[in-house]
């Protein structure tokens, strides 16, 4: 390790190197003025190198960050640090990045405690909002704690998956360095993470410990240095951990280049984004990029970049995801002000038509927020011709726009922007995301996905609409997607409209942004939470973000002055470009941060250096929110201010910014209700989820609203995640600290479903929120309108499906007996066979799986895993079409897990087969094909029938934590986490219960494996069950269920 | 300043058309029945009174043409919004010369005219309703997609969406606008049903005066300066139960100054935009009302 020779010793070895240097000696002043200039020198020297060198830069200033954090305010750290245990490690593997940085950061050294976890995760599953918020929240206390460290932190939190292991535990490792030593070198950190990262947790364990003590060797050399570590630090990051430039186009135009490790998940980038920006109500704002077909897809935070974006470049934008229906309740300007932005962008582009007027108004009130009043000096008509006000423009619109402009004098840009928007929030395409598609007939389409619900255009006409409470269900499969729509007052069932999609990937697109939308304008709280614990197996994909109503919340907590800001044009772009001081721009009115690291920096990095991200060290922490002026506004005057204020006030300010965001992230998302998400949801609903998010308590307790809430779920439609599948394999393999028990589901299920209703009705709350999230898993969201809809294009398709109530009965019933059987069992009965079964996350996921497989096999590539769903109509719906009768039988059960159970006799056989799964050797192997209600009826049948496209093996050890048992289990906490790579996507639910003093955690992991024929999914389950033991070797495995779905089967079975 | 999309804005302008003598032998029906003449052509008159004098509009008078027997249904062949009038298409073909003059006189009034020139496209203004927020527009034997696809093209600020029209010749047959955000709707069963799709459309909430007429359903709501809010609608003797609702409803309940006419009359909503807007077609829906009432 280098970390002594410092920045010189570093450039020589790397540019990237002393680029991080010069970055760190900046914060670090006191520190390391002599290093500094060194690596001012250096970092001139490097900015040159090529990206990569920049890439490696973030990191390394991360690094640098890190230490210097530990050496300011290790103290604060290892207070609430309660390293990680043994079972931290072999969690945290599963654990989002997030939540790992988090503990790492809480806790002073992961090694050290190992018992925290629990608690930890309980935090999280309770709040359950926001992993950023979570990761923000730590990052604010160690912000608190040392100015310093605020800025490391919220990189750390940034860089999401990868780095924050990695930074979490350098930090972890450094704190502990620090509390011993003083100083903690970050050369060890680093390799611990890098490590960490690369290898298993017990090769991470193993590295902490060894890193710890050559931490403390080099905390001695180092501490004297100090600037040193940051140095060597980046040294072992940048060999570790690749770094890739992300390069964030930004609403004004400008490039945001960002260096994020390889590994970074989806969330990282997109803080660092809002950081630059000082963007606090960040919830409607995402990341989006182009796919290989040139369409534009949202970046998902919870999932790594790489895995997502298709271009070498790694370009993307800074898009607004969810257009406020009323920009006027947004709490701050500057978000207003990025809306504007947006918005600017969509009516030049074309997507907001306007007429001749509207564009010359909204035109108009553009330049006043950019000009100010409109000056009859200035003759010049031209400064006009800068600005593009509509997708064509014309002279006669210009002067149309002048004349407008005129009459707007006295407003400050600030009321220029409302105006703005409050002209545009009425323009009837504002915030509808458009897409193209084919109604039933082969009509071309527009599927324009809203706030307020679905609506179906040909040309420019509007032919149909589907509110949010009409939909029930939204599901995809292959290329089609479907929405089941509530029946109408006079109408007794409901209907399923199919659309047909260009391909896969569009209807999956479509499903997504449905999903999305639906639970941000819709919901109270993301579905992802409650659901989590049993949802964990069968879905995949949620939105993870704030509700709506969460972050109107949040937002009335934001209680720092103003922000400044500057309002730049296109035009300008260059300008910004030019400066890095602009950066400060952001910053600079407020937040010490920005100033901070502006005034250094701006000059030095910021254009170039610090908009990669980096942040360094405790300055550029301190600076991280400047770092949002990475985005580069020109504001000399700001950065200016920020260079003239002093350490100490930028110390001031970084504190304030971060109980600032502390305060705004801690708001969760709980909190019920905005007026709005009454309405939405019945309140009981909104308490269910609440309950089932962060509680499972006394299941009985909350049976009764559990159902209730369970049934709200239903009607206001749960939003369905797929999953995704076709010729694929998903093995899903649970990991629990209880012994593996084989469980035969169909023995339990078929108790359950007479027993079970009673019981199941406390323990329905997690289920109903499962069932319905594991339907949409399987095919996509489901929402089940009226049956008006008719009218349009899309296919009415009639359902003999139940109304609504009567599948959420029988959801209840079904979820019921899983989770109560199988909590009590699985706890209990350590083996075994029924309380597999009834493990409701587990139980639901391979119901689905088993139910869906019949159904979505046949119908579609995709096999979608879901609980209900899969039995219920939704999986049946798409195919209802083909068999109506099927449909309403399958709906039906697949609700109620254990009514699935009747759906799955039929279907089952054909669909199950069992089979061992070639790798998995888990303690106890059973294999059942079905789990829960449907597994026994399926078990049964289907043990008979086999298809050979279609198997589903499980094998089950039984295990439940607190969240389904029937036993009185706390739920200490539950996690979801999702990573997806190309051809597996793995969701892990991690679920922590106590239970008569004993706690239990429980892992749930789901490996959906997507592949064609070329893929060997034996192999690749079984590395991925090696994998799943490794990561996890104080852990035993409980059940395995394989299910594996082949088109072909499908369609026979259909 | 006001923004672009005010609702109805303020009505200035009303442009009528005068009833042609061959009205009562060649003008299209929906039935049979005979026509008085000189009792529509008498009730025009008072019509055109209660505009100019009693509203206080400034009325644009075109004269009828005998060659175009239902030229006086000036509502069918243009739609004005904001500062923008569409010529339309009408869907029958013996009315497309009614256009030329209704044309001329928009131009005087300094609207930015724009023409409906696809020849595959139909429209009639009878099945445009304008609610204030957005449009809808009934797809009839008069009015087809094309038509209306050009009608979004032309008002791209607003949805556009469009009702089945299976009975009755227009949208406007059995509705209108009595308020913003009241849709007054005949109790027909078409009418109702047309009422359903038209609330599923919309994003948009409105409130609805249900009349037991479906012809009583024809009125004219106008936003004036000078007088608030007003209603046309049609008068106590010919449709007593259809009038009582909706005088009493509109009277007591919103800010409605009811101005009752004897005649039936249907306005094609303009809703004028801020300063630009200024005005109103208006069209006598006369004829398809007479048969009924007259004689």
């Amino acid at each position: 390790m280098t970390t002594e020779v410092g920045s010189e010793t570093e450039v020589k070895k790397e540019p990237e190197k002393t680029v991080e240097q010069p970055a760190e000696p900046e914060r670090p002043a006191t520190n390391q003025t002599d290093e500094v200039k060194v690596v001012e020198a250096a970092e001139q020297s490097n900015e040159s190198p090529a990206l990569a060198t920049d890439s490696a830069k973030p990191k390394e200033n991360q690094e640098e960050a890190q230490p210097a954090d530990n050496a300011t305010g290790p103290e604060g750290e290892e207070p609430p640090a309660s390293p990680p245990a043994s079972e931290k490690k072999g969690i945290s593997r599963f654990l989002p990045p997030w939540l790992k940085r988090q503990k790492s950061q809480s806790v002073v050294g992961p090694k050290e405690s190992q018992v925290t976890p629990k608690e930890e995760g309980g935090v999280v599953l309770v709040k359950g909002e926001g992993e950023g918020e979570k990761a923000e929240q730590a990052e604010a206390e160690q912000t608190s704690l040392t100015t310093a460290a605020e800025p490391q932190v919220e990189e750390e939190q940034v860089n999401g998956e990868a780095e924050p292991e990695q930074k979490e535990e350098v930090n972890s490792e450094e704190h502990a360095e620090n509390h011993s030593t003083g100083s903690a070198e970050t050369q060890p950190a680093k390799e611990e993470k890098a490590s960490e990262k690369s290898l298993e947790k017990s090769a991470a364990e193993e590295e902490e410990t060894e890193g710890g003590e050559e931490k403390k060797d080099q905390e001695e050399r180092l501490k004297p240095e100090g600037g040193r570590y940051f140095i060597k630090s980046p040294l072992k990051l940048t060999k570790k951990v690749k770094m890739v430039m992300c390069h964030v186009i930004m609403l004004d135009g400008s490039q945001f280049p960002c260096e994020v490790e390889k590994r970074a998940k989806g969330q990282y980038l997109f803080f660092k984004v809002c950081e630059a920006l000082n963007l606090l109500e960040k919830d409607y704002f995402g990341l989006s990029y182009k796919d290989n077909a040139d369409q534009t897809c949202w970046l998902d935070p919870t999932k790594e970049i790489k895995h997502q974006i298709c271009n070498p470049s790694w370009q993307l934008a800074f898009n607004v995801k969810f257009y406020p229906p009323d920009p006027s309740q947004l709490t701050e300007d500057i978000t207003r002000y990025l809306l504007c932005l947006q918005l600017r962008q969509d009516i030049v582009s074309g997507r907001l038509p306007c007429s001749f007027v509207t564009h010359s108004l909204l035109g108009s009130y553009s330049l006043q927020a950019e000009l100010g009043d409109h000056d009859p000096d200035e003759q010049r008509l031209d400064y006009i011709s800068d600005f593009q006000f509509a997708p064509s423009q014309t002279k006669e619109m210009e002067e149309k726009v002048v004349e407008l402009h005129k009459t707007h004098r006295g407003m400050t840009p600030a009321q220029a922007d409302t105006q703005f928007l409050e002209n545009a929030k009425k323009l009837s395409m504002y915030g509808v995301d458009l897409h193209h598609a084919k109604d039933s007939e082969g009509v071309d389409i527009m599927l324009g996905v809203c706030a307020n619900g679905l609506l179906i255009y040909k040309d420019r006409l509007r032919i149909n609409r589907f509110a949010w409470p009409k939909i029930l269900k939204i599901s995809y499969k292959r290329s089609n997607f479907y929405i089941k729509i509530r029946p109408g007052e006079t109408e007794q069932f409901e209907s399923t409209v199919g659309f047909k999609l260009p391909n896969h990937r569009s209807a999956k697109r479509v499903w997504k942004v449905c999903v999305e939308n639906h639970t941000f304008f819709r919901l109270m709280t993301p579905e992802a939470p409650t659901k989590a614990k049993f949802l964990t197996l069968g879905s995949k994909f949620r939105y993870s973000g704030r509700t709506q109503a969460q972050t109107r919340q949040a937002s009335t907590l934001i209680d720092r002055p103003a922000p400044y800001f500057e309002r730049t044009s296109s035009k300008r772009i260059s300008r910004s470009l030019d400066g890095a001081p602009v950066i400060n721009m952001i910053e600079a009115q407020d937040s010490a941060p920005t100033s901070v690291g502006n005034g250094r920096e701006p000059g030095l990095e910021l254009s170039s250096d610090s908009s990669k991200v980096e942040e360094e060290p405790s300055e550029r922490a301190a600076a991280t929110p400047t770092e949002g002026t990475e985005m580069k506004r020109d504001e000399p005057d700001s950065s200016q201010q920020d260079l003239d204020k002093t350490q100490e006030d930028v110390l001031k300010h970084q504190a304030s910014t971060s109980e600032l965001k502390r305060s705004f992230m801690e708001a969760t998302p709980e909190t019920r209700p905005s007026q709005w998400e009454k309405r939405l949801t019945a309140s009981p609903a909104t308490s269910m989820r609440l309950q089932a998010q962060g509680i499972s308590d006394d299941k009985q307790k909350s049976n009764e609203t559990t159902l209730q809430a369970a049934e709200v779920e239903i009607d206001e439609m749960v939003v369905v995640e797929e999953i995704r599948v076709a010729p694929k394999g998903s093995v899903t393999i649970t990991t629990p600290e209880v012994v593996v028990t084989p469980v035969a589901v169909e023995t339990e299920l078929e108790k359950p479903e007479e027993e079970v209703i009673e019981e199941v009705k406390e323990e329905q709350k997690r289920p109903v929120s499962v069932s319905s999230e594991s339907e949409s898993e399987e095919e996509a969201g489901e929402y089940h309108p009226q049956v008006t809809v008719s009218t349009s294009v899309e296919q009415i398709k009639e359902e003999p499906e139940e109304e609504e109530k009567e599948e959420v009965d029988e959801n209840e019933e079904p979820e019921q007996v899983a989770e109560p059987e199988p909590l009590p069992e699985v706890e209990v009965e350590t083996m075994p066979s029924p309380a597999v079964v009834e493990e409701t996350p587990m139980a639901e996921p391979e119901t689905a799986l088993v139910v869906d497989a019949p159904a979505e096999e046949e119908r579609t590539e995709d096999i979608l895993v879901t609980p209900e769903e899969a039995p219920n109509g939704h999986a049946e719906d798409q195919p209802g079409l083909v068999a109506v009768e099927e449909e309403e039988e399958e709906e039906e059960e697949p609700r109620v897990n254990g009514d699935a159970s009747h759906a799955e006799t039929e279907r089952i056989p054909q669909v199950i087969c069992c089979s061992e799964p070639p790798v998995v050797k888990t303690e106890m192997v059973t294999i059942s094909d079905t789990f829960a209600a449907q597994k026994t009826e399926i078990a049964t049948k289907e043990v008979p029938i086999v298809h050979t496209e279609t198997k589903t093996i499980t094998y089950e050890a039984a295990q439940l934590d607190g969240s389904g048992d029937g036993e009185p289990g706390i739920l200490m906490t539950a996690q979801t986490i999702t990573s997806e790579s190309l051809c597996t996507t793995t969701t892990t639910h991690i679920t922590k219960t106590l239970k008569g003093g004993l706690s239990e955690t429980r892992i749930e992991k789901r490996i959906v494996i997507t592949g064609d024929s070329d893929i060997d999914h034996d192999q690749a389950l079984a590395q991925a069950i090696k994998e799943a033991k490794e990561q996890h070797p104080d852990m035993s495995v409980t059940r395995v269920v394989v299910h594996k779905e082949t088109e072909l089967a499908e369609e026979g079975e259909d | 300043m006001a923004g672009v999309m005010t609702g109805f804005g303020n009505f200035t302008h009303a442009v009528v058309r005068a009833i042609p003598s061959s009205l009562a032998k060649e003008a299209l029906r929906m039935n049979v029945l005979d026509v008085d003449l000189v009792k529509a052509q008498r009730e025009h008159e008072v019509y055109v009174g209660v505009l100019k004098h009693k509203l206080g509009l400034q009325v644009i008078e075109l004269p009828a043409d005998e060659s175009l027997p239902d030229c006086v249904f000036v509502e069918d062949v243009a739609v004005v919004c904001g500062d923008t009038a569409l010529i339309t298409r009408p869907g029958a073909e013996s009315r497309r010369k009614e256009t030329e003059a209704m044309r001329r006189a928009l131009k005087e009034l300094d609207l930015n005219i724009v023409e409906m020139s696809d020849e595959n496209a139909t429209l009639d203004g009878g099945d445009v309703l304008f609610t204030g927020r957005e449009f809808f527009v009934g797809l009839s034997k008069r009015t087809n997609q094309k038509g209306a696809e050009i009608l979004a093209d032309v008002f791209k600020d607003y949805a556009v969406s469009t009702v089945p029209v299976t009975d009755g010749l227009h949208l406007k047959s059995f509705c209108s606008m009595g308020g913003p955000g009241l849709i007054v709707i005949g109790t027909s069963e078409p009418a109702q049903k047309a009422l359903k799709i038209m609330q599923q459309m919309s994003d948009h909430r409105y409130n609805k005066l249900t009349v037991p007429d479906d012809i009583a359903a024809n009125t004219i709501y106008m936003n004036l300066p000078s007088k608030g809010h007003v209603l046309l609608h049609c008068t106590p003797e010919e449709f007593p139960e259809s009038a009582k609702v909706s005088t009493h409803t509109l009277c007591t309940s919103t800010h409605t100054l009811c101005t009752s006419t004897h005649m039936l009359i249907s306005v094609l909503p303009q809703l004028l935009a801020t300063e630009y807007c200024i005005f109103v077609v208006l069209y006598a829906y006369v004829c398809r009302k007479y048969p009924c009432t007259l004689s």
